[in-house]
Parts: C-alpha cells; structure tokens; sequence
C-alpha cells in the first residue's frame, strides 16, 4: 500500500519535474560544454588508435581513420591483432610483461611491508636514521643507478681482493629486471607503507604481545590484513610502473625475443616498421590492455595508488 | 627452504631453558646482528638462484617459466623472511629480541645498500673517469655537457619541458577540476576519462602520438595522421610536424600534458572539495563573482597542493626518456636531458658521460625534491 502510493507520487512527481529536467540539461551549458570539449579532446587519441588497429591494413596506410565506416563489415578485421600476437612476438612478451611484472611488485612490497613494520613497531638502535636514510633515497633518479648495476651484474663487484657482489651474468634475465625493480621502488614502498603501518592502533598490536604473539606472527596476522588497502594502492602503483617501463628493461633485459617486454617489443616495431599502423595500433593496444582493465575494475585503488607513488623516482 | 625444517621450533624451546645468559652481550648482540645482516642475502641468493638458473636455461614453455618466475618471485620472499625468523628463535634469548629487527630491516637495507647508495656513489666516481671507466679525467665529462651542443640543445629543451608541461598540466588540471565540481552529475566519469591515460605507457602513449603527427609528403596519398587532416581542412599543407624545429618540441610535450593531466586533477580536484563551502558561501554574500571566487579564495586555499603537484611533475619531466626516443631518436633538435643520458652511456658506450649526465640531473632534482618534501610534511603535521 505505501509501496504504491510512494511510487505514484515519484511518478507525479517526475511529471511536475520534467519541464525542470530541461531546463536544468540546459543549466550551466558552458560548464557541461567545457568539460565535454576536454573529456573528448582527452579521448580521441585513443579511440584513433582504437579503432586503427581493427581496421584493414590497406585501408589504415590509405584513408584516415575518422572516414571509417562502422557498418561496412569489409573494412573490419582482427588479422592485425594475430599479426602482432604471433609473427610480431607480442604473445610471448605478454608473458614476459606478466613474468617480469608480477615478481616485481610482490618483491618490493612484502620486503618494504617487512621493514616498514619494524621502523613502526620494533625497538632498535638507529631505527630513525635509518628510515631517514631510507626515505632520501627518494632523491636518486634511477639514472644514477643503471651503470653501476650493469656492471654489476656483468662483472660482480669486488673490494680489496674480495667479492662482495659475485659475478652472475645477470644481464638478460628476468632477475636482473626483478632486484632492479625492487632496488628502485623501496624507498617510496617503505616510505608509504611505513605511514600506513604507524598509524594502526597501537592497542591492537600491544594487546597482541599480551596474548603471547611473536612480531613475526603479529606481522602476519594482524599487519598484513590490517593494511590491505595501502599494500593494494602500492601494488597497483608498483605494478603499472613495472608493467609500463622502458628504460629498466631496456638496460637490463636486452632486446632478444626470448625475454623482451611489451614495452620493448613496441619500441622495435616502431624502430623497424615504423610505418606499418595496422600493427603498431594494435600493438599499442596490446600493451595498454591490461593497465586499462586495472584502471577501470579497481578505479579507486587506481587512482590512490598512482597519486600517492607519484613521486617515484 | 633449509631452515624451514618444523622440527626445530620445538629444540629451540628446550636450548632456551638450559640457556646460560653469559657476559659479554654487547659484542655479542653486535656479532649476531652482523651475521644476521648478511644471513639474509646469501641465503636468499640461494634459493633464487636455483630457480633462476632454471629460468635461465629451460627451453619451456613461455607460460610455464612465467608461472614459476612468479611463484618463485612471491613465494620465495616471504619464505625468507619466515626462515630467518625460525634462525633468530634458535638465538639465545636474550640475544633474540635485539637481533629479530634486522631480520625484518635487514634485507631492505641490504638491496638499498647495493642497489641505490652503492650505484649513487659509484656513479659519481665514474663521471670523473674516460668511457670505459679505466682511467680519471678531471672535469673533463662535465666540460663535455656543458659545451657539447648537443648537450646545450638537452638542456635547453629540459629547461623548456619542466615549464610548459607543468603549467598547461596544472593549468587545465585546475580549469577542469573547477569545473566538473560543478556538475551535478557525470563527474565520475568526467574524471575518469581524463585520468585514463595514466594507465598508458609513454612507449605506448607516443604511438598514439606519432599516429598523430603521421606525415604523408603531397603527392604521396591521403594523410592518415589526424594533425594533418585537420591542418588541410583547414586550408594548410601538410605538415612534417616531428621535424619542425623548434615547434616539434612542443607536440612533444604535448604527450607528457596528456599523460600528466590526469594527476594534476585529481589532486587538485580532492584540494578544492576540501575548501571549507562557508567560506564559499560568506564570499557569495559578500557578492563576489565566481571567478573572483576562483582566483580570491580557492586558488590561494589549495596552494600548496598546486606546489605539490608542479614540483612532482617538474621531477617526472626531468626525467623524461622515452617519449623522446620513440618519437624522434632524439633528432631534430628534440635532445633532453636523460635522454642523452641513455645515449651517451648505452649506445655510444661512453660511460664517464652518461655517469656526467646522471650527476646532473640527480643535482636538478634535488632541489625540488627538498621543496615537496617540506610541503608535504608540513602538511602532514597540519593533519
């Protein structure tokens, strides 16, 4: 009964507001046309790209892509995609992306969650110059660090006659990528997750050490649910940066099919058939697929994420 | 995992109790920490090792090796930690508790150490010396990167990247933000479609550009680059837009403007909503308009976001690399700074120069990087 009066004066309602719906469309027409010319200038460039990369190739090297026509099922094609997959060897840097990637994020985070932990909650000598230290080394532009590593990991590092660092031949491997990886995003990691750690309840944890628990057990059990969305924030964060990088893979990986990421695979393409659009589209699209699926399934995860780590150096 | 092994917990329990708490604690403590310091990465090398030779040689599927170098990568790290602990209990007792912190610090610092410090002060080292590292030439690295010309145009450019980004970035981060406040509806997605880019590469991000910028020479079929289809609508010829010294520096950096957009907003955009609405109120009462508003009591409110803000992409901007080298190779005039970088030590093999360079360039950011911590720890102790 209420249900339905309820609904009968919603829909008297919306009659008496109708007139109003316009009007208020109508409302602030240079605001809503503003945002719209921004919103679409924004999304062009990937919808060119988007649409290119579905479309016969004669016709992308021939006509431009906004005279393409939806209907005409003649002009559309997924061949390019299957070029670019297999011929083109994006299918198996795909893999390499997801093989390089997921490691590198996982590493730095659970090390950073580690000591995060203990600059928050252990008692030890130096533990704040430590963690300012820590915290500097935000400053070092991971320009400063590719050399030294490189021939590091060509050569090992020896002092006074003693190998400190051996001699792994890591240039080329995935491991190479990974400890780079994670050498470079520790400070922010630590930094963030250490803000995030510190201000848990310190009654929680206290009663905890009450009931017996270990810091190693607290850790587990208590910390690492308890920081669910600052370690998901960062792993989107460290995951895109990974996913999205160049130059680490560049210095480190080498170009080989066998290892090479997306990103290195797409700057080759565009090196060797820098004219062929039909597959650089849909290469692109390739290597945006995934960051794009991220974004828009934990959009507010996302966006946390990549604000806080934005300082990445 | 060697030290996994479940049986020793128990022993532990029993060792403790017969446990004399003899003299001599401090070097002790201090001969423990070092052995638990260094623990940490040989074990860890081990088991890594293992699987990374296996990763290596395998000639297995892609798939496969993928699924193990994850499995490995994700696994392999907390078993450590896990395994060091289980060490640490096996400690005399009271040694236990002063050593336990460096289990959990230990390998950070460790990869910290050999990873950033080391490389930071070996860099340094290295610009000092000639390409192959091998002997010490004085200034002369520096000389070359303030004389070379092509080092003059990176640093022009660089000087002409970290003022135009950030400003049109900021700039129409800020007009946006404004202005989607004020919609009722469809924020969200407003934000969201400006935002979007900031998923994309720049590898990838330049592609969609260079589609852009495409160039066909008149007489060499229709122009599929979107510049140019607008330019001729326009009346124009075409233009080979990549190669227009010195505009091509611009449609260069309008990649970064689209990429960095995103951020400006959202930060500003979460600054402005936190502007107290009375006082926007008592301004409107005072019969302010919306643009004194704008400029009188928002933009002097979310001030140190908009510092925020411009410092860090100042810092992403002088670190720019691969937009440039995808989109030009770094031809036509279009050097910057990390850029050369790159070149002079990984193509040209000249590791004293690329050593210079990174000096440089670590000595730009510091500065700035010194402004946005102070903003940022200011206003964390305002929170």
């Amino acid at each position: 009964m209420t249900a339905t009066t309820s609904r009968a004066t919603e829909r008297e309602a919306a009659e008496v507001r109708r007139p109003g719906f316009f009007r208020r469309l109508w409302d602030r027409w240079p605001v809503k046309l503003a945002v719209l010319i921004i919103v679409i200038a924004w999304l062009i460039p990937t919808i060119g790209l988007l649409v290119s990369s579905f479309r016969e190739p004669n016709l992308v090297s021939t006509t431009g892509w906004w005279t393409a026509n939806i209907f005409d099922s003649a002009e559309w094609t997924l061949a390019n995609y299957e070029d670019v997959l297999t011929s083109e060897g994006f299918g198996n840097a795909f893999l390499n992306s997801i093989a390089v990637a997921v490691p590198a994020t996982v590493i730095p985070i659970t090390i950073a969650a580690f000591a995060a932990y203990a600059f928050s909650w252990m008692e030890f000598r130096g533990r704040q110059i430590m963690f300012v230290v820590v915290v500097g080394l935000l400053v070092v532009p991971l320009q400063m660090a590719l050399i030294p590593i490189l021939k590091l990991y060509s050569q090992g590092a020896m002092i006074g006659g003693v190998t400190v660092f051996p001699d792994l031949d890591l240039n080329g491997t995935y491991m190479a990528v990974w400890l780079a990886h994670t050498g470079f995003g520790l400070p922010l990691a630590t930094y963030l997750l250490r803000n995030y750690i510190g201000q848990l309840p310190a009654s929680t944890i206290e009663s905890a050490q009450i009931d017996g628990a270990d810091h190693f057990t607290i850790f587990r059990k208590l910390i690492v649910p308890l920081s669910v969305p600052a370690l998901a924030s960062f792993a989107i964060f460290q995951f895109l940066w990974v996913w999205n990088d160049f130059l680490v893979a560049l210095v480190f990986l080498g170009g080989t099919r066998d290892v090479r990421v997306l990103t290195q695979a797409l700057a080759e393409l565009n090196g060797t058939r820098g004219e062929a659009w039909h597959l650089l589209t849909s290469g692109a699209f390739l290597t945006m697929v995934l960051p794009l699926t991220v974004f828009f399934a934990l959009q507010r995860y996302f966006v946390r994420g990549l604000t806080a780590g934005s300082v990445k150096g | 995992m060697a030290d996994d092994d479940p049986g020793r917990g128990t022993v532990t329990k029993e060792r403790v109790d017969s446990d004399e708490l003899g003299a001599g604690g401090t070097a002790g403590v201090a001969i423990l920490r070092i052995i638990a310091a260094f623990a940490v990465p040989i074990i860890s090398f081990v088991v890594l090792w293992l699987t990374f030779e296996f990763l290596r040689d395998a000639e297995a599927n892609r798939l496969v090796l993928a699924l193990v170098a994850i499995v490995v990568g994700v696994a392999g790290v907390f078993a450590l930690y896990w395994g060091m602990d289980l060490v640490v209990n096996l400690l005399p007792a009271r040694f236990r508790e002063s050593v336990r912190p460096f289990v959990f610090v230990g390998p950070a610092l460790v990869i910290l150490t050999v990873f950033l410090v080391y490389p930071a002060v070996n860099t340094t080292v290295i610009s000092f010396m000639d390409a192959q590292s091998q002997e010490f030439t004085g200034l002369d690295n520096y000389k070359f990167v303030f004389t070379d010309e092509g080092m003059l145009r990176s640093i022009r450019n660089t000087v002409g990247w970290i003022i135009v980004v950030p400003l049109f970035s900021v700039g129409i981060g800020l007009v946006f933000a404004t202005l989607v406040d004020r919609l009722r509806r469809g924020e969200a997605l407003a934000k969201s479609m400006i935002f979007l880019p900031m998923a994309i590469s720049f590898v990838g991000a330049s592609i969609v550009w260079r589609f852009i910028y495409s160039f066909r020479p008149e007489g060499f079929g229709e122009q599929i680059g979107l510049l140019n289809g607008i330019w001729m609508g326009l009346g124009g010829n075409p233009v080979a837009w990549l190669s227009e010294e010195p505009w091509n520096n611009l449609f260069l950096m309008v990649i970064m403007i689209w990429l960095q957009t995103g951020f400006a907003m959202v930060i500003l955009s979460a600054a402005i909503k936190a502007v107290p609405d009375d006082i926007l109120e008592a301004a409107r009462i005072d019969g302010a308009t919306e643009i004194q508003i704008f400029w009188r009591v928002i933009i002097p409110s979310i001030m140190s976001s908009i510092v925020v803000v411009t410092t860090t992409m100042v810092i992403s901007v002088l670190k720019i690399f691969d937009i440039v080298w995808v989109m030009t190779n770094g031809q036509f005039g279009t050097e910057v700074i990390a850029e050369r970088m790159v070149r002079w030590f990984f193509r040209n093999d000249h590791n004293g120069r690329g050593a210079a360079i990174a000096v440089i360039l670590f000595l730009a950011i510091v500065p700035v990087m010194w402004v946005n911590v102070r903003r940022f720890r200011a206003e964390e102790a305002m929170r």
